[in-house]
């Protein structure tokens, strides 16, 4: 059945490529870009692991068409390191604890990348609300938080807090 | 986990909607997806055309007519959610919009997809339920506007035909002054309610009530009316007492009983969730019970 040509400019790259209409966003960046980073979790639309922009906005790549995003930017977890230099947000996640196995961290990264773009100052609960849609199995939100509240406050431009110790307090 | 092959296609115009809709076999429309993407995905939808109507200009915008906030019916939630002219005209909607789903789906979810899905626990339908809404259906016959009690006809079913398809949805501006209150509970923020209220009250000299909406959803089968809470409630002085005596009809709504809670716990729930909610609506008409 139909196939479509679709273009989309992904971490500031165009691509263009001839995709069925059923293949999601997902299976796009994974399959046809070779963008593995974007992970897939329930492919439903309830895990929050294949969260990415698309223009600007958090998505679920699982719950959208690669067709729908033609002529969109997308932004996936590999486009957040600028030059292999980890993003304020990326270096408290390794220096709170913030990730377990890593499988939900690439949709905890963009999803809270849009967070601190528009909420310089989130308060625990606005952080904590804004993860409810990402699942994380390892339990791992406590260091997940605190990364979060972290990274805002670095982006502010105050001193990082002192990372926690390696045992990692609430997992 | 792949939904099966389909054809996509992505009118420009209302008109052009309305053609594909009424000629193609098996068509359904793509709105947010984010409801009907993952019963494709499971294949509990399997279509040979999709009409995404995305790319139809008609279907947005937000204006102020004759006393109406009208909303186009593909404005996203978040759109919505942060729309001034919302909060202004129809702070219910806004307040309710908090609790749909989570940013990352209202990013993408649409107002209208949201009350052509007609889930019983969605808080969209029963804001539309509580300012009893009109929608505007647009098909190749033309268009025609449906009393959203008219367009609610029980579980996930509404009076949309196989080709039409939601252009608009109008809200009538309460007084300005008025006061709303929106309540849920559910197990995590974001997921499905077991049971909700949404409540107006427009209020005034001596506390009566001149005015009185109250629905509440995720207990039946579809959003409800609370009729004889509202009739309770208006023409006289409000009051806590007035609140928890009206909110008690809320009780006499038949419940559905699922895995998720059972039927007397959601009429539990829907009588709760009511007194906060009409709490909340009298205290911003500037009444504290």
């Amino acid at each position: 059945m139909g196939k479509q040509a679709t273009r989309i400019t992904v971490n500031g790259k165009s691509h263009a490529r001839v995709v069925e209409a059923r293949l999601t966003l997902a299976d796009f960046l994974r399959h046809e870009l070779g963008l593995t980073g974007t992970h897939l979790g329930c492919e439903h639309g309830v895990c929050g692991a294949c969260t990415v922009l698309v223009d600007g906005h958090t998505a679920r790549s699982c719950l959208m068409f690669a067709v729908q995003a033609n002529g969109s930017e997308v932004t996936t977890v590999e486009g957040l390191a600028a030059d292999g230099e980890l993003s304020v947000l990326q270096q408290a996640f390794m220096d709170n604890h913030g990730l377990q196995c890593g499988f939900c961290t690439p949709g905890m990264l963009i999803t809270l990348t849009e967070l601190l773009r528009d909420n310089a100052e989130p308060s625990e609960a606005e952080v904590r609300e804004a993860l409810t849609g990402n699942l994380c199995r390892c339990t791992g939100y406590a260091g997940i938080v605190k990364a979060a509240l972290d990274a805002a406050q670095r982006l502010r431009g105050g001193t990082p807090s002192q990372p926690s110790p390696a045992s990692g307090g609430g997992r | 986990m792949k939904p099966a092959p389909f054809d996509y296609h992505a009118p420009r115009h209302l008109k052009e909607a309305a053609e594909l809709l009424a000629t193609l076999p098996n068509v359904k429309i793509l709105a947010g997806g984010q409801s009907l993407v993952p019963m494709m995905n499971f294949r509990y939808v399997i279509v040979d055309h999709l009409v995404d109507l995305g790319h139809v200009d008609d279907l947005r915008g937000i204006a102020v007519i004759d006393g109406r906030l009208r909303i186009g019916a593909m404005m996203r939630q978040r759109d919505l959610e942060t729309s001034p002219e919302v909060a202004r005209h129809c702070p219910l909607l806004a307040e309710a919009l908090r609790h749909v789903g989570h940013r990352q789906t209202r990013n993408r979810g649409t107002i209208g997809g949201s009350l052509a899905h007609a889930d019983p626990a969605a808080e969209l339908p029963a804001v539309c339920a509580a300012y009893d809404a009109v929608l505007h259906l647009a098909s190749i016959r033309g268009l025609r506007s449906v009393p959203f009690r008219e367009f609610s006809l029980g579980f996930m079913t509404t009076a949309l035909a196989p080709d039409e398809m939601i252009a608009a949805i109008e809200l009538p501006i309460w007084r300005s002054g008025h006061g709303h209150g929106f309540h849920e509970f559910a197990r995590r923020h974001g997921d499905f309610a077991l049971a909700g209220a949404a409540a107006l009250l427009d209020i005034g000299a001596g506390n009566v009530v001149r005015g009185a909406a109250l629905a509440v959803f995720g207990v039946a089968e579809q959003p409800v009316r609370v009729d004889a809470a509202e009739a309770a409630l208006t023409g006289k002085a409000i009051g806590s007492t007035a609140i928890q005596n009206a909110a008690a009809a809320a009780w006499l709504v038949e419940p559905i009983s699922d895995i998720h809670a059972g039927g007397d716990y959601r009429r539990h729930l829907a009588q709760v969730l009511s007194v906060r909610a009409l709490t909340d609506a009298a205290r911003r008409a500037g009444v504290d019970g």
